[in-house]
């Protein structure tokens, strides 16, 4: 009886507790105190979010989306959460990530926080994630903006906690905040005049006033800002120059729950925007997207991977790569497609799981070793071959090896373009893959041919830090294996936007 | 000319919207000391204030109370309501910048921007 009356209040507020649970859980974390009681209210936040999100996944998957009103007030007045096929597909990333990092970060974050400030850590990283996830379920423009806020400010501190080990990462949190704050103000300014143009916030709502108005200056000052504020947090190329100190500096744990969700969710909020509330049926936006956010995406691949081959930092190396990897969802999202866009989905999430696992190993790799300088780690593959072979499982994911998560992106990439007859991007994309190539191969090289330093101290990888390395690559793993299931789902929400485009070359 | 002048007095508070976010930005770009960063950052924000506040505004319109009388003409107040979460998040922002700028002091002893990279120039050998 009461399990049934928990079950039915669960399945109607589902929406909303995906994002409370961890909301909630942050504060229980802050007034615990002890940190192995505030790691385990996290952690069980985490997987229960995870939980939540699979169900309203399966839950989308089946009876199509599923609408909410926050507080019973109804939409288009009241905040409205959404999950459609696009969000619930995006969702279960997220909070997956976070609850493969949360274990990991048991076992790493004694080198960067002392022991009694630990509970605080848990809930920046709670509320960074509950951030993340209200981004990404809500459907009400200004609570993007709120929750963009709550999440980039939990990530601030999150990447300033890196600073008890070296103080770069204090210099590098401050240029985040700075970036960060200029993106999301003029995110504000362009939802600022969304309404003037509307006078409606609500998601849908906008959508349909914008559909049937014809695009007017104010409309495209709104698209202007929007593009831009957006770029800066996912780094589009020339706003990037936040992302690779503040990569490097934070913890390890930090580093990979935010590379593998903070970019991702923005690049969502930049697919909503671009495809459900402005449409692109005004030429000025869909030029927009044609000629510059496509050239950037491309100058991002190749600049971005060359810096990547120079890189001594073995951190630094992989967050350039990430800048890389932005642009290759960028240019899916700019051919206009349901394959495009299906390409850049898929590579969303084939490369959180991919980026994820990579500087998770990474993390293990400097714990040991004390340093994450290559010139430092001649050899090292000989003393810790199991670490370099997750490094180098990650790696080859990033060329996209056959069999790997990144491979399926890839080809879906290649694929896309090819069906929309630009077949120079195609050329352009497995190009590219050299320069992926290249730095790989460094570390290869450095790490099994390298003349190995006899007197170098290896200190012992905690489990808690092994086992979700190796099980969240495991993950990426299968995804590359069994691509069916990412598949289904990116093309899923890819033709739920783009219904008028459906069956376009299949 | 004349309607030129009355678009651009019609349009002052936009005017100083965009003036203000002009000097912020620039100050945020041009200064290495952080906390006049932080001073450049709060011009930038309070001109999007005073965006959304001039947005919502109705010429003549009186507070959006309900007094009963018919026909009141009254200031749109979700974009004032906005704002206040907006500034809520400015300041938390501010508070987050201004206890970096004091760790940074503390470990750098420097909040130029110039010092702390010339430290960084001579930490990291190439």
């Amino acid at each position: 009886m009461i399990a049934g009356a928990t079950a039915g209040f669960i399945a109607k507020h589902l929406p909303v507790l995906v994002v409370l649970v961890p909301l909630m859980a942050a504060p229980a974390c802050l007034i615990t105190g002890n940190r192995h009681a505030t790691w385990a209210i996290a952690t069980l936040a985490s997987w229960t979010s995870f939980a939540l999100t699979v169900a309203l996944f399966i839950r989308v998957a089946g009876q199509g989306p599923l609408s909410y009103s926050l507080g019973g007030w109804a939409a288009p007045f009241g905040i409205e959460y959404r999950a459609d096929a696009l969000n619930a597909f995006i969702l279960p990333l997220i909070a997956g990530i976070a609850s493969f990092a949360l274990p990991y970060a048991r076992g790493s974050i004694g080198r960067d926080v002392e022991p009694r400030q630990q509970n605080l850590f848990y809930s920046a990283l709670l509320l960074c994630l509950a951030g993340l996830l209200g981004v990404t379920i809500t459907g009400d423009v200004f609570n993007i903006f709120v929750f963009l806020e709550i999440s980039s400010l939990a990530s601030y501190v999150l990447v300033a906690a890196g600073g008890g080990r070296d103080r770069r990462a204090f210099k590098a949190a401050f240029d985040y905040l700075i970036m960060g704050t200029i993106g999301a103000s003029f995110f504000v300014i362009g939802i600022g005049f969304l309404y003037m143009a509307t006078g409606t916030l609500n998601i849908a709502d906008l959508a349909h006033r914008l559909a049937t108005a014809p695009a007017d200056r104010t409309v495209r000052m709104a698209y202007g800002f929007i593009l831009v504020g957006i770029g800066l947090k996912l780094a589009m190329m020339p706003l990037h120059q936040w992302l690779p100190n503040a990569y490097s500096y934070a913890p390890p744990a930090v580093t990979a729950f935010l590379a593998a969700t903070a970019t991702k969710v923005s690049l969502y909020v930049l697919i909503r925007f671009l495809y459900t509330v402005f449409g692109l049926d005004d030429p000025f936006e869909a030029q927009t997207l044609k000629l510059l956010v496509m050239p950037l995406g491309i100058i991002g691949i190749f600049a971005a991977s060359t810096v990547a081959i120079f890189q001594n930092d073995i951190r630094r190396m992989f967050a350039w790569s990430s800048i890389a990897q932005a642009g290759y969802m960028l240019t899916g999202i700019a051919l206009m497609t349901p394959q495009g866009l299906a390409a850049s989905l898929v590579n969303i999430v084939n490369h959180g799981l991919t980026k994820g696992a990579l500087f998770m190993a990474v993390g293990m790799l400097t714990l040991a070793t004390g340093t994450s300088r290559l010139s430092d780690l001649r050899g090292i593959g000989r003393t810790m071959p199991w670490t370099m072979a997750a490094i180098l499982a990650g790696g080859l994911g990033l060329i996209g090896v056959p069999l790997t998560a990144g491979f399926i992106s890839k080809w879906a990439l290649v694929s896309a373009a090819l069906d929309a007859g630009q077949w120079w991007l195609a050329g352009a994309v497995l190009l590219s893959s050299l320069l992926a190539l290249g730095y790989v191969w460094r570390i290869v090289e450095t790490a099994c041919f390298g003349k190995a330093d006899e007197t170098r101290v290896i200190e012992p990888v905690p489990l808690a830090m092994v086992i979700p390395a190796w099980g969240l690559l495991a993950v990426s793993l299968y995804a590359g294996v069994q691509p069916a299931l990412i598949m289904e789902g990116a093309n899923a929400a890819a033709r739920s936007l783009l219904p008028h485009l459906t069956g376009v070359g299949g | 000319m004349a309607d030129l002048i009355r678009s651009i007095a019609g349009h002052y508070n936009y005017w100083m919207f965009v003036i203000l976010m002009m000097t912020g930005l620039f100050i945020v770009v041009s200064r290495g000391n952080l906390i006049k960063k932080i001073a450049g950052l709060n011009i930038f924000q309070t001109s999007v204030f005073l965006f959304y506040i001039s947005m919502g505004k109705v010429t003549g319109g009186t507070a959006p109370v309900n007094t009963g009388r018919a026909g009141e003409v009254y200031s749109n107040p979700l974009p004032h309501v906005l704002i206040l979460t907006a500034i809520v998040v400015g300041i938390a922002t501010t508070a987050v910048g201004l206890a970096l700028a004091v760790r940074i002091k503390e470990s750098y002893g420097s909040i130029e921007e110039d010092v702390i990279e010339d430290m960084h120039r001579t930490e990291r050998p190439a």
